[in-house]
């Protein structure tokens, strides 16, 4: 059984069919790419898969549970985790404290005991603490915990959306774009940090890009999308070599 | 985090016995004058009121301007209870309260589906509909108001206040308050981070609600007598000035924003045209040269008398 598996999934607004007849399998800890030109209907995808639209048909079968109809915060809580390709941190708060956000569905203590600080309170808080604190780590962004996280610069803002995504313990993460914006060697360093997260969260991971090196380096199969519709997929060398891709993305050649 | 008592919360602790007892100190040996003891209970009043809406405005970001309505709830649940019911004070005051919270709830349900300015007329239109059903209520005086027995010292109106501080401060400072500052700062990526922002937008409201209950139902048996027209919106109006004044999203901002307009409007009683005038020079001074309040989203410390060392304490315990 696959971990996603989006069947027949369609969406439209209007009579502008943005995403139709998809169909994505995703296994666990497989590393997916998702391409396809500019408005090809990518992140429609990310936003039909957490509940931010509602699709028009077809189904979205996350740990064999439908998912239709779930609102994004019960989405996220089932296992999806994702990031956004224009950055949404909470800007104003510090680093730690995204990052603690991510973990309050997993918090422990109730209102009352908030209320009252009565020692689950505490033990909640403590337990938040240290593992928002190994995350950072993980990121190398321990040091700035308490910086705002608005202040820092736009690669760690970036790492801090994923570690966020992270905080919420996902078993599927979604990518969108996390390169843009980076230049090669950030770009390059983003790479490893994604397969070094995939083993050591032991997740799978769904990735929107345009930087076709990172697409083509880390994924272990691709789906290429254009006008909303898959006309591709397969190991980076096999769509390298699809002519169909190299149409959509360079155009027909003019005989 | 980690030590649960600091330095600071001991300093906090003297500092509060301290205006207490100096304050109580005076009734004993009666040296206060009744003037200035009114105006230290309305501080108290207004301090519930401030820190509560900024709950719901400062701290949650949902643009709510009909905390008067909830607190003249709390004000006439607690004087029926007192004076239809006789039930005691303290019972009164807890009707009171809950009762502002049901409302709080039932209201917050609908209306927390819309966003800024809309929810900001739909609370209004609310605190309206509450003063109109009170003004036409004869059970409870209507326009010529309902009078209550005077019940409440300034020990209870104290430490009401002081409890009310704590448990909204202890609400902000844990993983459920954490959700609903997110919701302020972003609600879609709060959304995506997992946390339900429907329930945490109507519980900020329902404390909120709760709390404006409180002192109302305190305002109540203080004032001897309570009126519709007291919960007008210009009450309502009143006490967002103050959550501005102190910074949207600073506890210790609003209790300072209750404390200074407050007094300011005390001191000038004596000039009740020139009231007005001046709160608004006042205010549009303000947000000139400080729009962000006057604390901004940052709370008041007394940490800089002890070590340096902490610079975060803002945002740390």
């Amino acid at each position: 059984m696959p971990l996603l598996k989006i069947d027949k999934l369609s969406k439209s607004f209007g009579g502008l069919k943005a995403v139709s007849n998809l169909n994505i399998e995703i296994n666990d800890g497989e590393l997916i790419g998702l391409i396809g030109p500019n408005g090809a209907g990518k992140t429609t995808v990310f936003n039909l898969l957490t509940g931010v639209y509602e699709p028009t048909e077809g189904s979205v079968k996350f740990q064999s549970k439908d998912m239709r109809g779930l609102k994004p915060y019960q989405v996220t809580q089932s296992g999806m985790a994702r990031t956004f390709q224009n950055i949404r941190l909470f800007s104003d708060l510090t680093v730690i404290e995204n990052v603690k956000i991510a973990y309050h569905q997993r918090s422990s203590y109730s209102t009352l005991s908030a209320f009252l600080r009565l020692p689950s309170y505490y033990a909640g808080e403590e337990e938040m603490q240290r593992k928002a604190m190994e995350l950072l780590k993980i990121f190398n962004l321990e040091d700035k915990a308490e910086e705002v996280a608005k202040n820092l610069p736009y690669g760690e803002q970036r790492r801090l959306e994923i570690a966020r995504a992270l905080g919420t313990e996902p078993k599927l993460l979604l990518l969108d774009e996390p390169a843009a914006g980076m230049n090669p060697q950030e770009t390059h360093d983003l790479m490893n940090l994604i397969r070094w997260i995939r083993q050591q969260f032991n997740l799978a991971i769904l990735l929107i890009e345009h930087d076709m090196s990172l697409v083509m380096g880390v994924c272990e199969r691709i789906y290429v999308l254009d006008y909303g519709m898959i006309i591709a997929q397969g190991t980076p060398d096999e769509i390298k070599n699809n002519p169909k891709v190299i149409e959509a993305y360079l155009g027909e050649e003019v005989v | 985090m980690g030590k649960r008592i600091n330095r600071q919360s001991v300093l906090t602790l003297v500092g509060v016995l301290l205006v207490y007892a100096i304050v109580q100190g005076s009734i004993f040996m009666d040296i206060l004058p009744p003037f200035v003891a009114l105006t230290l209970i309305q501080v108290c009043i207004f301090i519930i009121l401030a820190t509560s809406l900024n709950l719901i405005n400062g701290i949650t970001g949902q643009f709510s301007i009909g905390h008067a309505g909830f607190m003249a709830i709390g004000a006439y649940v607690a004087a029926i209870v007192v004076v239809k019911f006789h039930g005691p004070l303290l019972l009164a005051l807890i009707a009171g309260a809950a009762a502002a919270a049901v409302a709080g709830f039932l209201i917050g349900l609908p209306t927390l589906r819309l966003k800024g300015d809309y929810l900001a007329i739909a609370t209004l239109g609310f605190g309206e509909i509450v003063r109109i059903v009170f003004l036409n209520t004869s059970y409870v005086g209507g326009a010529s108001g309902f009078s209550v027995p005077k019940t409440i010292t300034w020990t209870w109106a104290f430490w009401l206040t002081v409890l009310s501080i704590i448990i909204i401060r202890n609400f902000i400072k844990s993983t459920h308050g954490r959700a609903c500052i997110s919701i302020r700062e972003n609600e879609i990526a709060a959304d995506v981070m997992g946390i339900n922002t429907t329930k945490y937008k109507i519980m900020a409201f329902t404390i909120g609600a709760f709390f404006a209950g409180l002192a109302g139902g305190i305002y109540a048996n203080y004032l001897y007598i309570i009126q519709p027209l007291t919960f007008s919106f210009l009450k309502s109006f009143d006490i967002l000035v103050m959550v501005v004044l102190g910074g949207l999203g600073s506890l210790t901002g609003s209790v300072l924003g209750a404390v200074v307009m407050t007094v300011v409007s005390a001191a000038l009683s004596g000039w009740p045209e020139w009231r007005l005038v001046i709160t608004a020079v006042l205010l549009i001074v303000m947000m000139i040269f400080r729009p962000k309040g006057l604390l901004g989203t940052k709370e008041f410390s007394l940490s800089f008398l002890g070590k340096k060392g902490d610079k975060n304490a803002s945002s740390k315990d």
